[in-house]
């Protein structure tokens, strides 16, 4: 009899326990300032794209900052940047690696400005674009764009060197690569605006990733959206076209960062650092996530200790 | 931009809600095409489901040898996360239809399997004596006497387990793959809460009106002396029907 | 897959224990919310039906679509862990109020005249007598939802929050199986565990059942 009575009132005031603290946990984000949170942490929340990458590059931001004796938290593989955007602004994340020319695109209203594709010319147009609440440090010299990708033997049918080239021929072409390339400016709404190029069909596959390559491979695509820093265009035998309107703008790779939670060390260490950064060390350490399928924390390890960021830098 | 919307700052608006677009019913990626795909996708998973559960179902509550594989497979196969099961046949087996109608069989078995043994399992003794002492054969006592009886029981698990594969063949969007999946999948990419809500609507449809057709198939194929529809006398303990129980009975068993 | 293993431990290690939380505690509060909610719908039996059918409704839409919709109806950040938390508690409630109510209403009505004739009155007679003897139903019940929130837990990787779902995801575009198989069958380990606890709960909390033979 006692025992039962035992059970169902310790069940009850468990229950009822929890539930105040999940009611707890999830009433912060609904009170008036969510930096009150990560005060009491006061750990740098770092965040990526769902792509590796990205992941790549974050781990290494986390690293180098642990280095200096920042303390960080990981939340990684978030989503498209639609998601992330949200999620800086919102304080679920502080700091994220970002691309130049896409995020200046996203935030851009009314689109990219006309005159504006070298790497100097986006950085500079989007520190006036970013919404307050954001800001981005010193860009990295290491680029990594969207492109329009084919395998060499439809570029050898269809004589393609540029993506002017498909525009005769995209009705009969199949394209893929991820979902939101689909509905983006620097996708085929731009696509189409720019250099007249309207495809047969899309196909939603994934970020760049192993099932848009397959696809292309297999012919189930003709043409795909993938990264240029991907090792699976080399060991393909993949040919980028080229872009000669600049639809994909200079994509440095650069932090973006909630202003709030920015400081002097913080850009310090990130600036060092993204001034060691390169397209082919990029490329290269990337090969080592994909190809060699090694840890993304390894490599991004390997990375740093393999080019040191500056001492004075280091604070 | 997009003659549906545009974007506003970060957040993509559209100017209809998506449902009502009427663009968006017709074309490629229309409603209707991924609708199509998404009953594909499911009505084969089922068939293929029931044609490898059933028999092996009649196997075990019949001669009773194999039970434990009845009533722990209803729950090795809950635990299996499909959408890691449907990623590892993708790396494995490339793209393609057959990967996600794997893992969709796979989620369909066990709820088959558990009900079609508990629904043998809960046929009255009594009435398999009798039809034996009426010289009924084996198979004709199976067929003739214990299924039928077995129907209510049968019937709640096919219609959990048709519940289930709607709701999760939406997965296959994650491969790159049709279905109502691609409305949450490419809704969330792009940020559009109204598609993702868009797509979670006409899959909760789907799945009420597939039960409600698999419901009229049950009134018309159980037989009314089990459901007790007409004896209004008998109050008090009911037949168990609802999955919940054909399940719970499995797993007391 | 040793190389793996020992390569990415840390992160398999974190995604287990943030899988475990994102599971357990959506059950606990699912049970407990359900207790009532299953209670009315015995108490009233005009309630009984509806109920079912909602809960039936709930099932029906996909996770992943409530996990992105939650924080626009409860004001929460996008990557908040609290929208797996109440998404897979609703879907426990749906599951377990059902549960409820049918293991109430398998009590012997005598049993409960019994208790009533003995003194009872309803509340005591309610914890004390009926409840317990439901339990063995409620608990079966609480072995599917927990077995099931495990298994949801890692769709939520598709917004960033998915404990061991992480590694299907990483796998998947690394197009290397290792993380996946992994994820996998600490997945399938996790729910051998939950069961056994819950059937060791069980049998704990009604010793009647162990002795008292074979139901039919």
């Amino acid at each position: 009899m006692k025992r039962r009575t035992l059970l169902t009132t310790a069940l009850a005031a468990s229950g009822a326990g929890l539930t105040l603290a999940a009611c707890g946990a999830g009433e912060d984000p609904l009170a008036a300032d969510p930096s009150t949170e990560d005060a009491a942490t006061d750990a740098l929340v770092i965040g990526s794209a769902n792509f590796p990458e990205n992941e790549l590059l974050a781990e290494m931001y986390a690293q180098v900052l642990e280095a200096s004796g920042v303390e960080v938290e990981r939340n990684f593989g978030i989503g498209s940047r639609e998601i992330y955007l949200r999620a800086l602004q919102d304080g679920s994340i502080d700091l994220i690696p970002e691309y130049s020319g896409a995020l200046l695109a996203a935030v851009s209203e009314g689109g990219v400005p006309e005159d504006v594709s070298t790497p100097e010319e986006v950085y500079e147009a989007l520190e006036d674009a970013l919404p307050d609440g954001l800001t981005v440090l010193e860009q990295a010299e290491a680029q990594n764009k969207d492109s329009l990708t084919v395998t060499r033997a439809t570029a050898e049918q269809y004589g393609l060197t540029s993506i002017a080239d498909l525009a005769p021929v995209a009705g009969q072409l199949t394209a893929g690569g991820a979902p939101e390339f689909a509905e983006r400016y620097q996708g085929l709404v731009g696509l189409k605006e720019v250099y007249g190029v309207e495809f047969a069909g899309y196909r939603p596959l994934d970020v760049g990733g192993p099932l848009t390559v397959q696809a292309l491979l297999d012919g189930d695509v003709q043409v795909a959206n993938l990264f240029t820093t991907d090792s699976s265009i080399e060991t393909n035998d993949l040919v980028v076209l080229e872009d000669p309107e600049d639809l994909f703008l200079a994509e440095n790779v650069v932090p973006l960062i909630s202003a709030a939670r920015g400081n002097a060390q913080i850009a310090a260490v990130l600036n060092a650092f993204s001034e060691t950064l390169t397209t082919e060390k990029l490329t290269e350490y990337l090969a080592r996530v994909q190809v060699d399928k090694e840890s993304v924390a390894e490599v991004a390890s390997a990375y740093l200790e393999a080019n040191p960021i500056e001492p004075a830098a280091a604070g | 931009m997009d003659p549906h919307g545009r974007t506003e700052g970060l957040t993509r608006v559209e100017d209809t809600p998506y449902l009502l677009d009427p663009a968006r019913w017709s074309g490629p990626g229309s409603i209707p095409q991924l609708v199509l795909a998404h009953l594909g996708y499911t009505g084969l998973a089922l068939l293929a489901g029931v044609l490898i559960a059933f028999p092996l179902g009649l196997l075990i509550g019949h001669t009773g040898r194999g039970a434990w594989l009845a009533i722990n497979a209803g729950n090795a196969g809950r635990a299996l996360p499909t959408l890691g099961l449907l990623m590892l046949l993708v790396t494995l087996m490339g793209l393609g239809v057959l990967p996600v109608l794997i893992a969709l069989v796979v989620l369909v078995v066990p709820p088959i399997l558990t009900s079609t043994y508990a629904g043998l399992r809960s046929v009255d003794r009594a009435a398999v004596d009798a039809a034996r002492g009426m010289g009924m054969r084996p198979l004709q006592v199976l067929f003739g006497v214990e299924v039928p009886m077995a129907l209510p029981v049968l019937f709640s698990g096919l219609r959990a387990a048709a519940l289930q594969v709607v709701a999760t063949a939406t997965v296959a969007a994650a491969v790159g793959l049709g279905g109502l999946g691609r409305l949450l999948i490419d809704g969330l990419a792009v940020n559009d809460y109204g598609r993702v809500v868009a797509g979670a609507v006409v899959v909760a449809v789907l799945a009420i009106a597939l039960d409600v057709l698999l419901a009229l198939v049950q009134r018309a194929v159980v037989s009314p002396g089990l459901t007790g529809r007409r004896s209004r006398r008998t109050r008090g303990r009911r037949r168990p029907d609802t999955p919940a129980q054909s399940r719970l009975d499995a797993d007391l068993a | 897959m040793i190389d793996y293993l020992r390569g990415s431990s840390g992160v398999v290690l974190d995604a287990l224990a943030q899988h475990v939380v994102l599971a357990v505690v959506p059950l606990l509060i699912g049970a407990l919310l359900a207790l009532p909610v299953g209670y009315l719908g015995v108490r009233f039996p005009r309630l009984y039906q509806p109920l079912m059918g909602l809960s039936g409704i709930v099932y029906s839409i996909p996770s992943l679509a409530v996990f992105v919709t939650l924080p626009y109806l409860l004001g929460t950040r996008i990557l908040s862990p609290v929208n797996i938390v109440v998404a897979l508690a609703v879907y426990t409630l749906a599951l377990m109020a059902r549960t409820v109510a049918d293991g109430l209403r398998s009590v012997d009505p005598a049993l409960a005249e019994a208790a009533t004739a003995m003194g009872y009155r309803r509340t005591r007679r309610l914890l004390e007598v009926e409840l317990p003897l439901a339990l063995p139903v409620v608990l079966a019940g609480a072995r599917v939802a927990a077995v099931s929130n495990i298994s949801l837990v890692s769709v939520g990787a598709l917004i960033g929050v998915g404990g061991l779902g992480e590694l299907f995801t990483r796998g998947f575009q690394l197009d290397y199986a290792e993380p996946i198989v992994t994820g996998i069958v600490l997945t399938l380990l996790l729910a051998a565990v939950a069961d056994l606890l819950l059937v060791l709960l069980q049998r704990w909390a009604t010793p009647w059942t162990r002795t008292a033979g074979r139901k039919g």
